[in-house]
């Protein structure tokens, strides 16, 4: 299943110079899908026949001299709460299974002007509320590096699709993770940039003051690729940033309290290499830490409820039942309450500015725990057992009530050989600081031939 | 008797009280499952409230920082 693919990086030059034919590489990716979504679930509707005439049409283009790009010609999926004209956007949900896009949400335009192929529409946890994907109208997907576990969520069909060649790049979302834990679950890379930072008009929401929409790809680089794209400006150059002199800090304390061990082992592994390098590295925490999931809870489960409250009261059999059970939940939230956590959010926004102040990014793990087992309802961390759908959040959250730029990067295995995501978090205005800084620790970090 | 003196009488609105409203609530509405997940949501709540950025009108917490 796993296989090396190639990257946008790696493709773009030979489709350019007509080397290789967007057509060749979308039929790959489409047969790809034919091979492998029985049993992986990445995605719910495929867009071949558009797919093939769009990839025909790149290839006219880049033959008479009109290349748009980098993207041009090349496969992309895009997670199923995103509009594209003309097609089904589920949500994963029946209650939406009637739905036709009217129009393409403001990243699908991007992504089409920029010559992209879209080859379809992939599966999440029913409308985004949730990180397992367990909770889908279309059934649940399945971990590439072992289908019998979680391939993380809400993005995890992108993060799939990525991983398998199904496309070589994707559109996940991510509101407390759900672009970083599937990536960190799949080995991929996942970048949440700063909130806003790419237009959401067209993406079915679950909290508009937490989602961000940003790229799941195979590198730092394609990822760069895909996130200037998407916020409509020209696809440029990563330079790398030197790593030695660098000062970056661990975001220790609750951010390492209740871990699963392997995972801990490899981003310490992971900061020992970067030190090892050059870089400077101290530790720093949050002193509010621990309100982070409640302050969070209080947001996404008021935000979803107004957003479902009237199809819960006409049609509350047509979503799957944790996801109605967590969205009834948040109709009993106080506004009080609610207030009490967005003075909260602005509390931890704060704090965050105030550890980066000094240090160019944050480094934590991505996801605290290995891919969980589907079906599990807890797994074993540091000092006990924790609620999946605690510990898949605990290191994400974070980022999205700050609106701060993160991204999940590969750094190792554990003995089971199931992947494990660095996160790094940057400054306020920073997302390409990011990524230079995030593309020499994936070189610092590639296994050595 | 003056105005800021007068009692209207009623009792605390706690959130013990609001949990079991809240679970009554979910069971007349036959959703059990429902009243098992809002007593997480109290702990939650609960804790939301007892955090350090709170203040309250009788100026016991007041911050030197506002967060904005």
């Amino acid at each position: 299943v796993i296989a090396d693919q190639q990257t946008i990086t790696e493709l773009a030059p030979r489709i350019a110079r007509g080397e290789v034919r967007s057509e060749t590489i979308t039929e790959k990716a489409l047969e790809r899908i034919a091979q492998l979504n029985a049993e992986l679930n990445a995605f719910i509707t495929v867009t071949a026949d558009h797919a093939l005439a769009a990839a025909r049409q790149a290839d006219k283009e880049i033959a008479a001299g009109r290349c748009r790009g980098p993207l041009h010609g090349i496969p992309v999926s895009l997670k199923d709460l995103i509009d594209m004209d003309g097609v089904p956007t589920t949500a994963a949900s029946r209650l939406r299974a009637d739905h036709v896009a009217r129009r393409d949400a403001r990243v699908t335009t991007r992504l089409r002007e920029a010559g992209a192929v879209i080859v379809g529409k992939t599966n999440l946890h029913e409308f985004a509320f949730g990180t397992t994907t367990e909770d889908s109208g279309w059934g649940a997907a399945r971990n590439p590096f072992d289908p019998s576990r979680s391939a993380g969520g809400s993005s995890s069909g992108s993060a799939i699709a990525v991983k398998t060649g199904m496309s070589i790049a994707s559109v996940g979302t991510d509101t407390g993770g759900s672009i970083r834990i599937p990536s960190a679950a799949c080995g991929v890379v996942g970048l949440k940039p700063e909130w806003e930072e790419i237009s959401s008009e067209g993406v079915v929401p679950l909290s508009r003051q937490l989602d961000h929409v940003g790229p799941i790809a195979q590198s730092v680089e394609d990822a760069a690729i895909m996130f200037d794209v998407m916020r409509g400006e020209p696809a440029a150059a990563l330079d790398a940033k030197p790593l030695l002199g660098t000062r970056l800090a661990i975001l220790g304390g609750y951010f390492f309290d209740r871990i699963d061990e392997d995972v801990e082992a490899n981003v310490l592994a992971a900061v020992d290499r970067l030190r090892s390098l050059g870089a400077s590295i101290s530790t720093v925490t949050l002193s509010h830490a621990a309100s982070i999931a409640p302050v969070y809870l209080h947001l996404v489960l008021a935000d979803a409820a107004a957003y479902h409250a009237t199809t819960l009261g006409e049609r509350p059999a047509a979503y799957t039942s944790n996801v109605r059970l967590r969205l009834e939940m948040g109709r009993y939230i106080l506004a009080e309450d609610y207030v009490r956590a967005l003075r909260g959010r602005a509390v931890l926004a704060a704090e965050v500015d105030r550890v980066l102040d000094g240090v160019e990014a944050l480094l934590l793990p991505a996801l605290a725990i290995p891919a969980p087992p589907l079906g599990a309802s807890a797994v074993p961390v540091k000092g006990g057992e924790e609620p999946v759908r605690n510990a898949m959040l605990r290191c994400t959250q974070p980022f999205n009530l700050s609106g701060h730029p993160a991204i999940s990067l590969p750094c190792g295995n554990t003995p089971s050989r199931l992947p494990v995501g660095l996160q790094l978090a940057g400054r306020r205005g920073g997302t390409r600081d990011l990524l230079q800084l995030a593309r020499s620790v994936e070189a610092a970090l590639a296994p050595q031939a | 008797m003056s105005q800021a003196d007068a009692d209207i009488g009623g009792e605390p609105m706690t959130l013990e009280q609001w949990l079991e409203d809240a679970r009554m609530d979910a069971f007349r509405r036959r959703l059990p499952e429902l009243a098992e997940l809002l007593e997480g949501l109290a702990k939650a709540t609960a804790a939301l409230r007892e955090a350090d950025w709170n203040d309250d009108a009788s100026g016991r917490n007041e911050r030197d920082e506002e967060p904005k």
